[in-house]
């Protein structure tokens, strides 16, 4: 078992690296050097300018510079945005809990629809029920997400009036960050009024965000559970007289989900990468609508940083799903 | 089922030979009503794509100033001149969607092209030389699956600068993986068979062993995977038009017209639902039609 969890860890450390060069490289790539960049246009005199690379590192190989980079993340320094001048770690921490439960809700919405749509949709195969399923995900895979939000904000935000525009929470209420996710900080604090208006306002980007998830998890739970009903132990317990509802709960869903796990496991890059879309559209101060921010204000090094931690997290969660997937499914453990 | 087992009844008794694979592949993609569908709305964008010069009934740059925020003609206030309505700067939305059209299109093109051809040649190498080869360019693809699509095409996109020429190199760049999997995984399938083997031994070099003897048998996937791909491109690439990050106003490609129209979403809602109707059935019908062609040329899925 600590073999295989070590396998699979030595084997995320070159993407990991690889990643870091790419951020590195990309942001070499930018026309003009860091230092242009923060001076602009009023110029700099040539001895400062000198001074200035030199303390940035700017002077050395490519090579050294990278090797240093590579150091100072490892180290937990991710640089300073050149806007705020804070370090960009500290801003990505601030942030990033807010993405983390908007993309958590938008998951467990994907899933809890999902799910049940999907198995349905296989049992009742050829139904008008599976069609008006197969064509809602089909739909819904296809969906402009930007555009999505604004429909839905146009109807429940602006016409019924239901929920709010934009933003975590109305601002007359206050509530001290504990955990970050405002759903349980709220609650924490005991503030219920608080917690309805934060829950009103994570209710329509969790449904745009989520939207593309549950289009794939439906689609992907029905034609496992479709796979697996064909099976000839389905048939073996059918004939064995049970009813139909143990079948399809106990005995064909627990092996449909496999591959289903590893679909919702998946779907975490692309929820991160959703939640730049639904952040700028519902103004939610995640790490998405800053790092849009961060490109519109030309500050490289929050650009650069947020990326790599982005990737990272990505990175680590793809390795907690591949290593759990080892401990739930033995035949993975010691295939390799 | 038992239709198709009389069919082969059938053209076993009065016809010797097989059908020919085409036939055969119409046979199966046309019992799917939806991948039909699909492509028939395709070609219909397709023809308003080409001939948008024709059939615009405006130049999709005019401002019309004493049109503007017209409402589309079943509206009170609209106007046939303007059948779906003006912008907020009195230009003709059908004229603009039907130019958006034709960089829609090209979009798709342009992308699947290119990241088809780099992956490809990256997957025939890494599937054919194996080793050193493999590891690494697999390796780097690995890297680039590794960043969610969007960010990394974000990411492109804000360094190269913004722009439609840029966007689309962006986006190019993110999918360029898929097919590069794709490609090595039917080379390896197909590369230890024994025709492969013949060929070898007959003294074919690597070039021809590879473009001529392999990948002929490789296309299948890879055709369903370049359909799909024309709908992440233009989902994509509209999604960064939106951001500010692609096509720049006043290019009427789909996603910038949404955004550079966003304040007027409330009085005048069809600035924004048109452009996103467009990408939204645009991008259905890409995937209805990969979904039937998977169908169709996959013989595990055929019924």
């Amino acid at each position: 078992m600590l073999r295989f969890i070590l396998t699979r860890v030595s084997l995320v450390i070159p993407t990991f690296l690889g990643i870091t060069f790419l951020t590195f490289i990309l942001i070499r790539l930018v026309p003009g050097d860091p230092i242009e960049v923060r001076v602009g246009e009023r110029g700099i005199a040539p001895e400062r300018l000198a001074a200035l690379r030199h303390e940035l590192g700017l002077d050395q190989s490519l090579w050294q510079q990278f090797l240093d980079y590579v150091g100072n993340v490892l180290s937990g320094d991710f640089g300073l945005s050149l806007v705020t001048h804070n370090s960009v770690l500290s801003e990505f921490i601030t942030l990033f809990p807010a993405t983390l439960e908007l993309a958590l809700c938008a998951m467990l919405f994907a899933t809890l629809v999902g799910l049940p749509a999907g198995i349905l949709a296989a049992v009742k195969r050829g139904s008008l029920f599976d069609h008006g399923v197969m064509g809602a995900s089909l739909t819904g895979y296809s969906m402009p997400i930007f555009w999505w939000g604004l429909l839905l904000i146009l109807f429940f935000s602006v016409a019924l009036g239901w929920t709010p525009v934009s933003g975590r929470l109305d601002l007359v209420y206050y509530v001290e960050p504990v955990t970050g996710f405002m759903l349980i900080d709220t609650l924490m604090a005991g503030d219920y009024e608080a917690f309805r208006s934060a829950l009103s306002h994570l209710i329509l980007p969790t449904i745009v965000l989520g939207t593309v998830p549950l289009a794939v998890v439906a689609r992907m739970t029905r034609s496992a559970m479709l796979e697996v009903l064909g099976e000839d132990y389905i048939r073996t317990a059918r004939a064995k007289g049970l009813d139909s509802g143990r079948v399809i709960g106990m005995h064909a869903l627990r092996n449909a989900l496999i591959p289903v796990v590893t679909v919702i496991g998946l779907q975490v890059g692309t929820l991160l990468g959703g939640a730049i879309l639904t952040e700028t559209i519902f103004s939610w101060p995640g790490v998405g609508k800053w790092l849009i921010e961060s490109i519109n204000r030309r500050d490289y090094p929050a650009l650069q940083g947020g990326v790599l931690l982005i990737a990272t997290s990505v990175i680590l969660v793809n390795l907690l799903v591949d290593v759990l997937y080892g401990v739930l499914n033995p035949r993975i453990r010691h295939a390799r | 089922m038992s239709a198709e087992t009389s069919t082969n009844a059938e053209s076993a008794v009065t016809v010797s030979r097989p059908p020919h694979p085409l036939t055969e592949f119409w046979y199966h993609f046309k019992q799917n009503k939806g991948a039909l569908g699909g492509l028939v709305v395709i070609a219909l964008i397709a023809l308003i794509a080409i001939f948008a010069g024709v059939i615009a009934p405006h130049h999709p740059d005019i401002q019309y100033r004493d049109a503007i925020l017209t409402p589309p003609v079943w509206q009170e206030g609209g106007s046939w001149s303007y059948i779906l309505g003006t912008d907020d700067i009195g230009r003709d939305m059908m004229s603009r969607l039907m130019y958006g059209a034709r960089l829609s299109m090209m979009i798709g093109l342009i992308v699947v092209t290119l990241s088809l051809a780099v992956g490809l040649g990256l997957g025939l190498v890494a599937g054919f030389f194996g080793g050193m080869a493999d590891v690494l360019i697999m390796r780097a693809m690995d890297i680039l699956l590794a960043l969610p699509s969007l960010l990394l095409a974000v990411v492109v996109a804000a360094i190269l600068g913004p722009g439609l020429v840029n966007a689309m190199l962006a986006v190019s760049v993110v999918v360029i993986p898929h097919y590069a999997r794709l490609t090595r995984a039917a080379v390896l399938a197909e590369v230890n068979k024994d025709y492969v083997v013949a060929s070898r031994v007959a003294g074919a070099g690597p070039l021809r062993l590879m473009l001529i003897v392999v990948l002929p048998n490789c296309v299948a996937p890879l055709i369903v995977q370049a359909t799909l791909g024309f709908s992440t491109a233009i989902l994509d690439a509209a999604a960064l038009g939106f951001l500010g990050l692609g096509a720049q106003p006043p290019t009427p490609e789909w996603g910038t017209m949404l955004a550079s129209s966003l304040q007027f979403l409330q009085r005048a809602p069809w600035v924004v639902t048109w452009p996103g109707i467009a990408i939204l059935v645009t991008v259905l019908a890409f995937n209805l039609l990969g979904d039937g062609l998977r169908d169709a040329l996959d013989p595990k899925l055929k019924r």
